[in-house]
This record gives C-alpha cells, sequence and structure tokens, in this order.
C-alpha cells in the first residue's frame, strides 16, 4: 500500500528535489572553493580552517545530542585521541617514509577516534538522559587525567608535535602554507557534512530519531536501544576524530587541552547555540561561535562570561538555538505575514538592546574595579572609552538596565500579540509550521 | 605504617563527610526536580569565597553563617528565575542551563577575585594540633570541620525522619507527582529544597576553603567527582549517596597517601619491557594515579550494577 503510493507520487518531486538537492552541494563546493579569494589574508584562512574544524566536530556531537537524545559532556576526549593519533602517524610516516600523503592523515584521526569510541562508549551507552550525561562526564575525566600520566603518548603538559610538510607530497603540494591547509580542510567537511547528513537519511538514522523520541516504542519494534545509541557513539566518534586530526593538522601540535572538559563544553555550545533540532544548526552554531570567540577576545577582556550569558539566555529564549528561531518564521515568511511582526520586533530591539548595554556597562566597570584596580580609570571596552571613576557612570547603568528592562517587557508582550496574530493569519492561509 | 592508616582514615572520613554535605544536596535536588544541578560544585565554590571575604570583614564565625546563607539564596533566585522558567523545555535544557550558570559562576568569580588562589585562613581560635599521634600533629580545624559536617548530617537526617517537612520531601523523592497532587505548593517546595541543597554545598565550602585551596578552579575540580559519588551511589538515592562519599573519600585519602607502583612492587621481577608506554603504566605510582581512581571505580560499578550500588532508578 505504502509502496504503491510512493511509486505513484514520487517521479516527478524525485527529480526536482533530486535537482535542488546536487545543486546545493555543489553552490557549497563552488562557495568553498571561492571563500580564499574574498578572504585572502592569513589571518583570515587560519579562521575559516578553524572554522570547518568546528563545523565537522559539532556536526559530530550533534549525531549524539540532536539525532539521538543523548547529551555527552565528554565528546572531546575522541576529538582529542583523534589529533594525538594523527600526529602520531604524521610522525611515523615521515620517520619510515611510508607512500601516505596529509590528505589522508584525517582518516587516521578517524579511525581511531572510532576504535576508542566503541571501546568507550558500551557502558555509558548503557544508559539514557541524565545518567549517560554523568557517565560520560566521568568518562571524560578518566582519558583526561589519564593523559597527564602516560606522558610517552600524549607529551604531558607541552603535548607532542609534527612537521606536516615532511609528509609524501601530492600535485608538489607539501601543505606548508595555509591556504593548502584551507583547500585540505573544506574538501573534508564538504565530504564529512555530505556523510553526516547521508546518515540522517538511513534507517539507522531514523532508529536514532525513534531512540531520541520513544526509547520504549523502539524495543517494542524490535530494537536494542542500547545499540542504537552505542552505534550512533561510534559514528559521533569517529567523525570528531577526522575533526580532532584536521585540528593537529592545522597546529602541527596537539596536548592535553585537546580533550579537556574546556573543548567539550565548547562543542556543546556550538551545537546548542546553533540549534540542534536541525541538521543546519550545528553549522551555523560553528560559524557563529568560531567567529564570536575570535573577535570577542579582541574587544573586552572577559568575553567568555558574555559568552556564557549568551549561552544561557539561549537556553531560556530560544531553545531551539538560532536554526530553530530561524526556522519557526518560516511559515509567516511563506504566509507574507512576517511585516508586522518584524515591525514589533524593530520596537522591541531598541529597549532590550539598552538594557544590554546597561548590563555591559555594569560589568566592564566591575572589571575594571577589581582586575586593573591600581591602573589608570579610563576604560576600554568594545572600543569605547569611558571614566569608571566617575560617580555618573554607575547611575547610567543602573538607568539603563531598570529601563531598559521595564520597557523591554511590555514591548516584548506586544510582539507575542503580534506573533500570535501573523501565525494564526498564516494559518488561515494554509501555512502550518 | 599504624600511623598512615589512622591519618589517612579521620582524613578520608573528612573528605567524605564533605563530599556528603554536597552530594545530599545534588540527590533531593535531583530526586524532586529531575535535573541534575551541574553548578552544584560553584555554589561550594561561591561559599569558599564569600567566607573568605564575609571573615575579612567581620571574622570567621559570622562568616559560616552568613556566608551559605547568601549562597542559597542566590540558589533559591535561581530556581525561581531561572531553573522554573527552563522547565518546561525539558530536563536536557534544565541540565544545559545549569551547566550555562557554572560557567558563569566560574567567570564571575575569576573576574571579582582573580585566578590565583585567595589567603583564607584558618581562624585563630582553631589555629593549634589538637592531639598528636605518632609524632603527627592533627590540626583542630580538621576536627571542627569534621565535626560541623557530622552535625548537619545528623540535623538533616533528623528533619528528614522526624519534621513533616521532611516527610514530604522524603515522599516527594519516590513519588514526585503524588507530592503535587495531595496539594502542597510544590513551586515553593522546589525553591526551598533548591536553596537549601545550595547552601549546605556552601557551607562545605566555608569550613573546606581554609584547609584546601580556595580558588577559582576549585568548582571545575570536583564536581566531576560530586557527579561520580552520585552515579556511584545510584541516582536518587540518600544512602547510597552517603556510602558513595565516603567510599571515595577513603580511596582517595589512601590513594594518595601511597606510593608503590607496579615496579616498586613487582622489583626486578618485571619484564624487561622497553617500550615508552609499558614504562610509564609500570613507574607511575599509586598516589598520581588517585586522581583517576573515583572515575575507574564508577566504571568498574557501573559494569556490574548498572544503577549505581542503591540506585533504583533508570535516569
Amino acid at each position: 500500500m505504502s509502496n504503491l503510493s510512493k511509486v505513484t507520487v514520487l517521479p516527478h518531486s524525485v527529480s526536482s528535489s533530486n535537482l535542488r538537492f546536487y545543486g546545493l552541494w555543489t553552490a557549497t563546493a563552488i562557495a568553498l572553493l571561492a571563500l580564499p579569494y574574498v578572504f585572502s589574508s592569513g589571518g583570515s584562512l587560519t579562521t575559516l580552517s578553524l572554522i570547518g574544524i568546528s563545523i565537522i566536530f559539532s556536526l559530530s556531537y550533534n549525531i549524539l545530542l540532536g539525532q539521538t537524545g543523548m547529551l555527552s559532556f565528554g565528546h572531546a576526549v575522541y576529538y582529542g585521541l583523534g589529533g594525538f593519533a594523527a600526529i602520531h602517524g604524521m610522525n611515523l610516516i615521515a620517520r619510515s617514509k611510508l607512500p601516505v600523503s596529509l590528505p589522508l592523515v584525517p582518516l587516521i584521526g578517524g579511525i581511531s577516534g572510532l576504535v576508542f569510541a566503541a571501546t568507550l562508549g558500551w557502558v555509558p551507552t548503557r544508559r539514557s538522559g541524565t545518567a549517560f550525561a554523568m557517565i560520560s562526564l566521568g568518562v571524560a575525566e578518566l582519558i583526561a587525567s589519564s593523559s597527564l600520566i602516560l606522558r610517552s603518548f600524549f607529551g604531558g603538559e607541552a603535548g607532542i608535535s609534527a612537521n606536516r610538510t615532511k609528509l609524501m607530497r601530492v600535485f608538489e603540494w607539501n601543505f606548508g602554507p595555509q591556504i593548502q591547509i584551507y583547500y585540505l580542510v573544506a574538501v573534508w567537511t564538504l565530504l564529512a557534512v555530505i556523510a553526516m547528513y547521508a546518515l540522517t537519511r538511513t534507517p539507522f538514522g531514523r532508529m536514532c530519531n525513534a531512540v531520541r523520541d520513544n526509547p520504549e516504542r523502539v524495543q517494542f519494534v524490535g530494537y536494542d536501544p542500547h545499540v542504537i545509541r552505542f552505534l550512533a557513539f561510534c559514528f559521533a566518534g569517529f567523525f570528531a576524530g577526522i575533526a580532532g586530526a584536521l585540528a593537529a593538522i592545522n597546529f602541527e601540535i596537539a596536548n592535553a587541552a585537546y580533550l579537556g572538559a574546556a573543548q567539550s563544553g565548547v562543542v556543546l555550545f556550538a551545537t546548542y547555540i546553533g540549534g540542534a533540532g536541525f541538521f543546519i544548526g550545528p553549522i551555523i552554531g560553528a560559524i557563529f561561535v568560531t567567529y564570536l570567540s575570535l573577535a570577542l577576545s579582541d574587544l573586552t577582556a572577559v568575553w567568555q562570561l558574555y559568552f556564557g550569558l549568551f549561552f544561557i539566555a539561549i537556553v531560556m529564549f530560544a531553545p531551539g538555538g538560532i536554526a530553530g528561531l530561524l526556522m519557526k518564521h518560516l511559515p509567516l515568511v511563506r504566509a507574507g505575514t512576517l511585516v508586522t511582526v518584524l515591525r514589533a520586533y524593530l520596537v522591541a530591539l531598541v529597549p532590550t538592546l539598552t538594557m544590554i548595554a546597561g548590563f555591559i556597562l555594569a560589568i566592564e566597570i566591575v572589571v575594571q574595579h577589581t582586575v586593573n584596580a591600581d591602573e589608570y580609570p579610563h576604560t576600554k571596552a568594545f572600543g569605547v572609552h569611558f571614566n569608571t571613576a566617575n560617580p555618573l557612570i554607575w547611575l547610567l547603568a543602573a538607568a539603563l538596565v531598570i529601563g531598559g528592562f521595564v520597557i523591554a517587557r511590555c514591548t516584548w508582550k506586544w510582539v507575542g500579540k503580534a506573533w500570535d496574530e501573523a501565525l494564526i493569519a498564516a494559518r488561515e492561509k494554509g501555512f502550518h509550521a | 605504617v599504624l600511623e598512615l592508616i589512622v591519618i589517612s582514615t579521620l582524613n578520608g572520613v573528612l573528605y567524605g563527610m564533605l563530599l556528603f554535605l554536597m552530594a545530599s544536596g545534588l540527590t533531593v535536588i535531583f530526586s524532586m526536580l529531575g535535573v541534575l544541578n551541574f553548578a552544584h560544585a560553584s555554589f561550594y565554590m561561591l561559599g569558599a569565597f564569600f567566607g573568605f571575604q564575609i571573615s575579612r570583614w567581620f571574622g570567621f564565625w559570622p562568616a559560616l553563617l552568613v556566608a551559605p546563607l547568601l549562597a542559597g539564596l542566590i540558589g533559591a533566585a535561581v530556581e525561581r528565575y531561572g531553573l522554573r522558567h527552563v522547565h518546561k523545555n525539558g530536563h536536557v535544557a534544565e541540565l544545559l542551563f545549569t551547566f550555562g550558570l557554572a560557567f558563569v559562576i566560574e567567570e564571575a568569580v575569576q573576574i571579582i577575585w582573580g585566578k590565583s588562589p585567595v589567603d583564607y585562613r584558618v581562624p585563630r581560635l582553631l589555629d593549634f594540633p589538637a592531639f598528636t599521634i605518632f609524632s603527627t600533629n592533627y590540626p583542630a580545624f580538621k576536627i571542627f570541620m569534621l565535626l560541623v559536617s557530622v552535625a548537619i548530617f545528623l540535623a538533616l537526617l533528623i528533619a528528614l525522619k522526624m519534621t513533616r517537612v521532611g516527610l514530604i520531601v522524603q515522599a516527594a523523592l519516590t513519588h514526585p507527582r503524588m507530592v503535587g497532587h495531595l496539594g502542597h505548593n510544590v513551586d515553593r517546595i522546589f525553591m526551598m529544597v533548591f536553596g537549601i541543597g545550595t547552601a549546605l554545598a556552601a557551607v562545605a565550602g566555608v569550613i573546606a576553603g581554609p584547609a584546601l585551596q580556595t580558588q577559582s578552579n576549585m568548582a571545575e575540580l570536583l564536581g566531576p567527582i560530586l557527579f561520580v559519588v552520585v552515579v556511584i551511589g545510584g541516582l536518587g538515592s540518600l544512602p547510597g549517596a552517603f556510602i558513595a562519599s565516603l567510599l571515595i573519600g577513603l580511596v582517595q585519602t589512601f590513594a594518595v597517601s601511597m606510593n608503590g607502583s607496579l615496579a616498586s612492587i613487582f622489583g626486578p621481577l618485571g619484564p624487561g619491557n622497553k617500550q615508552p608506554l609499558l614504562v610509564d603504566i609500570w613507574n607511575v605510582t599509586i598516589a598520581q594515579i588517585a586522581p583517576i581512581i573515583p572515575y575507574l571505580l564508577m566504571v568498574v560499578i557501573l559494569l556490574f550494577r548498572p544503577k549505581g550500588l542503591l540506585g533504583t532508578r533508570e535516569s
């Protein structure tokens, strides 16, 4: 019955959606090819490489969080072990002059990530939910602490390094210049993204979603949720290992920070901020978080605090992440009722930004008074100079926060009303979320 | 050797009781709200830093009272204005909220008190050796820490077993929905439980601060161990948390004081392996692997008892 309906309905839509599908990937490939011509400086090439690595890493994390519903606090372990394996692999290849060139090295990282995920993943994946989260944290701490003990493999605090130019050359590329590394990362990113997208379309990918939504029913259908969680964990470990190897190639060093809790936290931030519910979410998150962490650290000394506060704000007000926020507006765009909501947003934005500015001002004043207390009372944050010794600036911060908060509350209620009306109008036209 | 055993047992019980001060709050919060408070160790750190600051201004004894109160108030506010709002988005969002909170608290502490350890001293009244065993002076402050944690443990026990509030909390451990159906103001109980739980963690911070190091990374160091305690004991089980706390406390303290390694045990009988990785494993001392023992213990226990020692819940 269902087969029949598929056959009768699909022929037309398959060819058109196929066209769109392959068109999208080709466009992405061309964009990746062209990016270095737009951003040609060395710094921006490094940033682009880091973003590519972060995209693979975040997408691999989303196999766990978004697809299978497993919140892991220790995903960096497989990233880091992949990185260490790549460094050791590069050294071994260079030493014994094996006929392996650099573009294949990420595969070493991927396979070692897979092997470690398979050995370390069996016990944690027995449980789901909060218990899995805690156990993954414990296992991660176990590996991170061991890395400081097993000095010959992990190199202690200094880490171990390798020279990426000593491997067999391909097309006369020695992978010394950053531009060559960028293309290496870009190719691997494209391959990994396509592979992970394909994974979500397989029956296994669908079973992962089923385990996320209702593990009990999965058991009734005849699958073991533990095995599916374990397999998802292995896939995630494999792609994390690739990302770690690329990072190791990029920096030519691997150290204990690669597999530490901070790295696990960053990938969690990127994935969740981007939006775990959509395939595109982690990609947005990886770009956003990598760029933000590089840009913010130039602007203010306490950027990590802002980063954490931003994450909390996302968890509280936009649990779907950036992608979820954008997708929510899709029915309104299609129905053409977005304009009224946008107008409401514009109005609400003014007091909200005022409040945020007040918060930032208050934080920067406190920072000035505690971190560099003995220095000159003039400070510069976000490119603005101000004198924190002046009591008026305290008043200004307080006024901005309180005034902004009161007005923002009213305007957001109004936004909510406009939103409801626009959504009802969209539904009447037949566009559902 | 006897000296080592006595001192290590004392220290181990002390460390275990401190762990239980925190793990008890964590367990009760988890049982009632269903959320594992990732920021629990951060409240321990807040307690230590508040304790340091207040004892600098007014002395240690006011700090012992005021710092936990302050941290508890912050905890209650976090529940009221943060967690309650996130609750509708599910447990993952709640856990992530507390994760972000832990991150923010650590950053804030770094901004206010800096990254290096602060000079949080033992109060002069307790700065003397309590007794001497086998030529080792045992500081009175450690005895005081032990007494405080035992007193709080007993008070908790009595409050849980004898009072009406304790009865409700106990009921909520196993049947959280039913308690709501019976007409108790669940929201307010949640807020109070969260506040008291975080205040208990802060007490641990105030009394542990002078003995251990009061530094902005103390939450990061202790947090994972705390979760290991809760997982080993079984999620949501208070007796389990108690046993696991003492177990981890004793095991870790004993491990730190031992210097043996595989090489020293087997001596010349060891295999003549020159593989560097094996040499590393061969030469590492028990004291060096002390930090990873809790995690190893967790993995081993989960292999044989997936629900933890006394756990009944799946997740």
